[in-house]
């Protein structure tokens, strides 16, 4: 079935209400810390307090003694028990050939700890209130060393080492781009704008904290482990086969109810590990729940770049070519797919919806005595974003062209479209996306908007942000190439049961993104049954085939893709089934809005029907067809997706304190079909205050001399609440994707990619009457109010 | 949180003499519970103030407004006395953290914390309430003793406060934006005797500035204090903002506050 095709059915585009919110809104729902598989023990991390230090030693036997204790384990107990470090999925090669650094991750701390928060011991007791009160009678001898945590100074002569491994704290250099074809360029170029900035350090936060359930079965030496975790085949498989060597058929990863991912809950974390270890160590199930300030310094944390690049351009604004240079903070170890998102997420989407011929960008990654950096919310595309359509802007600024004016004349038109940075574009409509967001975001008068600001002594400006983004990650050979240590394929089963109706497995794995609906809805409508008689199961590695699971906004893109192949497999048999009941030829029968017909009569049978004969095959083709109507796909993209869109913001700013206001802001986006226009829009919003806050409010701080984290709790770190945002202005451009059956890119980060520059370049015109040229995120008062201040002086 | 004894007793005598022998008390737990959750205090008994009724509610008394010390603060945003009489008193009121805090937290616990960055001790300080206890009548001016820091003695708990009535008054609190409690909130009281002008969460305890003061006293005017020096000496200085900052915003908010307290929008 084509993707035109699909985006007619039944129920495609339709805004039906989310099956899962009944049990969320009700209460019912079944996160981790809910689950009690029985045995249940309880773990608490013993964590370091120091960012960098020497563990000279560790007293266990107060705690040991203390009430209720059944063990304390340290470093010591994993190494003798041969349990390895957790492993990196993403090998980048250095421009000079040699592979990244890859220090040691141990799960507990093996003689120095790392950062604050590092875990040092596990203490388990029977109640939760035991191992606590243990844990404080751990004492950890330290010596403590100095700590670096900031990437300029990382990269320092003579800085701390993090690892003796890599002693320059340079995990590697990495570059894309034809050097001596952007330098060409810039010496012909009418015009060099110039651009420095630091994208700012984020602390994930999902609303459910992350929390594990390690259990263990002695009748048969199985293992289950309950996770808040984004892609449980995967957790499995870096569990088993990297960090406990153990067999995948043992264990069992369920991933039930998780309340929040953003990407901090896709890694193989230590606690992980420990929790199942400790569980047949000890033949009992033990939990373990972080708290929100154990969240803090320990969540992989997002973004922390600190960049400079340069845009050349012709005499008329046309872009020549880019070069950037990036240092990325990995923090004290290398997460998951930590060293991917600096590099491969980041460098390769820096054409933007450019047709800038020469891109160059360079990445030096460094460790720090800070809390692992990995995927959060865009992962790389926010970072890549941010920068161009800041010095996009500022060209603008500098050659007098409107901001319109200078994206116009730079938009690629013709695809599919090969970037200077091996990305394949397959479709777009950049043009289309800027008009429609100028129209909705009523341009033609911001200048009287902005006078009526004026009058009141404010400043009012307007932030354009044209971002495209690549999601459906990924085809496997590419990214193979590309360093993955893993396939990026999808998994799905669709079962039809004899009464007809179905439950599909999928690998993709539902955190707050309404999967139970969707692709319920894309089952339903294929069928042409109700979506009521669909359910979907995800996130048991004991029930679905297998899976990569949900980040970089692929799951209706891979995932669905796989269960489309999957339903053209039950169409097929089901044809055929339905040929044999009608007497007719398996060539003559059409499917549609749930019935099997025969082309030229009025023969008909309903899919139920179909179904039941499958499972009671009286009257059946048993010599040439099994029993049966279970079929599973799986599913591996060509290509990527390329959603995209244009944001524009417009900002109030209070000159006197610096206060910012986001007054409007109006999102376009291509995501190609869309399925529930309503979970779609909710994704966006998201997405958008994710990306405001980011802009706005959120920053985490170390001390840069103590290397302490100073935004260790919400009184510090500033979310985002209701009150920050506007009404969102919310529109809409459809160019199908062409690599996949469904037609979808994707949806479920573009806001959080998109709104940071919007939002800064807003400011920006705002404070361009005062002189203000640059401003780093986030434009909190305090930091508009010190930008106006030095432009003064 | 470390476990403790629970006591709700329902007299104030019962509830100074368990304080008396070392007991913590707890009126709304905004502060201390979040503390206790954190194992930052570790009280071997919590006396719970809840039930004793005798320190809820708001009365009028001649010229001023007494207000019991486990009145909530959502009660005090929502009193019709207090709205028609002391209106900047509600309003200071009804910004304090979020509705849940408000429906939990009480003006007593509010002012025996004592949190530098806390809204109410700006409000006692500026108006020149007096804090009555269950053995004395305090000023206001010898409350407040720099942070978390009070003039309270063991065993001696906040039965009310007493609030005189201003001529004008009104509170301009600029958010720190992670906490929303006040980066700098400012007080303006204009009396008969003056212009009282407090200030929190700007230094280590709230304070009064009697150069803002002075300025206010003959000239009633936001336009009076633009002059004023305000000395970066004891302010606070974070990662949310610098002395200076501070300092501009102490200026900016009191204009502000006389701006609300003269019934002009701003």
């Amino acid at each position: 079935m084509g993707s035109n095709e699909f985006a007619n059915l039944p129920y495609i585009g339709q805004a039906i209400l989310r099956k899962e919110d009944d049990r969320f809104l009700t209460g019912s729902g079944q996160y981790t810390d809910d689950i009690d598989p029985g045995r249940l023990v309880h773990a608490v991390f013993v964590r370091s307090v120091h960012a960098h230090a020497r563990i000279k030693s560790i007293n266990k036997s107060a705690a040991l003694a203390a009430p209720g204790v059944l063990a304390v384990y340290d470093g010591q107990d994993v190494a003798q028990d041969k349990i390895n470090g957790l492993p990196c999925g993403w090998l980048i090669t250095s421009t000079n050939g040699e592979p990244m650094k890859e220090p040691p991750h141990p799960i507990l701390a093996q003689g120095k700890v790392r950062h604050v928060g590092d875990p040092v011991a596990m203490v388990i007791a029977h109640t939760l209130e035991q191992a606590r009160n243990a844990a404080e009678l751990v004492e950890v001898d330290y010596e403590p060393l100095p700590a670096v945590v900031d990437v300029r100074d990382a990269k320092a002569a003579g800085a701390p080492s993090v690892h003796d491994e890599a002693p320059d704290n340079h995990c590697f250099k990495w570059a894309i781009g034809d050097k001596q074809a952007v330098d060409e360029a810039f010496a012909k170029a009418a015009h060099i704008t110039k651009l420095d900035l630091i994208n700012n350090r984020l602390v994930p936060n999902a609303m459910e904290p992350r929390a594990a359930i390690g259990c263990y079965n002695r009748a048969n030496d199985e293992y289950t482990l309950y996770v808040a975790n984004q892609n449980p085949h995967v957790e499995r498989l870096l569990l088993t086969a990297f960090v406990m060597g153990l067999p995948e058929h043992k264990v069992r990863v369920i991933a039930p109810d998780v309340g929040g991912g953003f990407g901090s809950k896709i890694y193989l974390y230590a606690e992980d590990a420990c929790v199942t270890w400790a569980a047949r160590k000890l033949n009992r199930n033990v939990k373990w729940t972080a708290q929100r300030s154990e969240s803090f310094i320990s969540d992989a944390h997002g973004r922390d770049h600190v960049t400079h690049a340069e845009l050349a351009m012709d005499s008329n604004g046309k872009f020549l070519a880019l070069k950037v240079h990036t240092d990325a903070n990995l923090g004290a170890y290398l997460s998951t797919f930590s060293t991917a998102i600096p590099t491969i997420l980041y460098a390769t989407l820096l054409a933007g919806q450019y047709t800038t011929p020469q891109v160059y960008v360079e990445v030096d990654a460094w460790f720090t005595n800070t809390v692992p950096v990995d995927a959060y919310r865009g992962a790389g595309r926010p970072e890549a974003t941010y920068l161009l359509e800041r010095i996009v802007s500022r060209a603008a600024w500098e050659l007098g062209l409107s901001q319109d004016e200078i994206r116009r004349r730079n938009f690629i038109t013709e695809f599919p479209y090969q970037t200077p940075v091996a990305l394949q574009y397959d479709t777009g409509d950049y043009h289309q996306c800027l008009e429609k967001a100028m129209e909705l975001a009523e341009v033609s008068s911001f200048e009287e908007r902005r006078k009526a600001t004026e009058a009141k002594g404010w400043l009012r400006g307007i932030g354009y942000s044209c971002y495209i983004e690549a999601c459906g990650l990924a085809p496997s050979n590419i990214a193979g190439a590309l360093g993955a240590r893993a396939g990026l394929f999808e998994c799905g089963e669709v079962r039809v049961h004899p009464t007809g109706s179905v439950t599909v497995f999928t690998g993709s794995h539902s955190h707050g993104q309404g999967h139970e609906t969707t692709f319920a809805q894309v089952v339903a409508a294929r069928l042409g049954i109700p979506v009521e008689n669909v359910d979907v199961v995800h996130g048991d590695t004991g029930r679905v085939p297998f899976g990569m699971g949900t980040y970089g906004s692929r799951s209706i893109s891979v995932g669905g893709a796989a269960i489309m192949k999957a339903i053209d497999k039950i169409e097929a048999k089901a044809k055929k089934i339905a040929a044999h009941l009608l007497e007719a030829s398996d060539a003559d029968i059409d499917f549609a809005n749930g019935e099997f017909t025969v082309r030229g009569t009025d023969k008909k049978i309903p899919f139920a029907q179909v179904a039941l004969a499958a499972y009671v095959p009286h009257n059946y083709p048993l010599e040439t067809l099994e029993p049966g109507l279970n079929e599973t796909a799986f599913y591996d993209p060509t290509n990527f997706t390329f959603p995209a869109g244009t944001y524009i913001c417009e900002v109030e700013v209070n000159p006197s304190t610096g206060e910012v206001r986001v007054d409007r802001f109006t999102a376009v986006d291509d995501f190609g079909t869309i399925i529930n226009p309503m979970i779609v829009q909710g994704q966006v919003h998201g997405g958008l205050v994710q990306g405001i806050g980011q802009a706005l409010l959120e920053n985490c701080v170390y001390d840069r001399e103590s290397g302490q984290l100073l935004t260790g709790s919400f009184m510090d770190y500033a979310m985002p609440r209701a009150d920050d945002a506007p009404d969102f202005r919310l529109g809409h451009v459809c160019t199908p994707c062409t690599t996949n059956p469904l037609g979808t890119k994707g949806c479920g980060e573009a806001g959080a990619i998109g709104s940071p520059p919007a939002v800064i370049n807003a400011i920006l015109d705002a404070l361009a009457p005062l002189g203000v040229k640059d401003l780093d995120m986030p434009a909190t008062p305090h930091r508009v109010w010190q930008a106006i201040q030095s432009a003064r002086n | 949180m470390y476990a403790f004894d629970y006591i709700r007793p329902t007299t104030l005598e019962q509830a100074a003499d368990l304080v008396r022998q070392g007991a913590q008390c707890i009126a709304g737990g905004q502060s201390l519970l979040p503390a206790l959750k954190l194992r930052l205090a570790q009280p071997s008994s919590l006396v719970d103030l809840g039930s004793l009724t005798e320190l809820q509610g708001v009365r009028e008394e001649g010229q001023s407004l007494v207000i019991g010390a486990m009145t909530r603060h959502q009660d005090v945003a929502n009193s019709p006395v207090v709205r028609s009489k002391l209106a900047a008193l509600a309003q200071l009121a009804s910004g304090i953290g979020d509705r849940q805090v408000r429906a939990r937290g009480t003006l007593g616990g509010s002012v025996a914390n004592n949190d530098p960055a806390a809204c109410y001790p700006s409000a006692v300080l500026a108006l020149d309430a007096t804090v009555i206890t269950n053995r004395r009548e305090i000023s206001a001016g010898d409350f407040f003793q720099g942070m978390y820091s009070t003039a309270l003695e063991p065993g001696e708990l906040i039965v009310a406060i007493r609030f005189p009535i201003p001529e004008k008054a009104a509170y301009a609190k600029f958010r720190q934006p992670a906490s929303r409690f006040a980066l700098v909130g400012v007080f303006v009281a204009k009396t008969t005797h003056g212009v009282r002008v407090a200030i929190t969460g700007a230094g280590y305890g709230v304070f009064r500035h009697s150069g803002l003061e002075d300025a206010l006293s003959a000239n009633f005017t936001p336009e009076a204090v633009a002059d004023v020096e305000i000395g970066t000496d004891n302010l606070g200085e974070d990662i949310h903002a610098s002395a200076a900052y501070r300092a501009h915003l102490i200026k900016v908010q009191t204009q502000r506050a006389v701006s609300m307290a003269l019934g002009k929008e701003v």
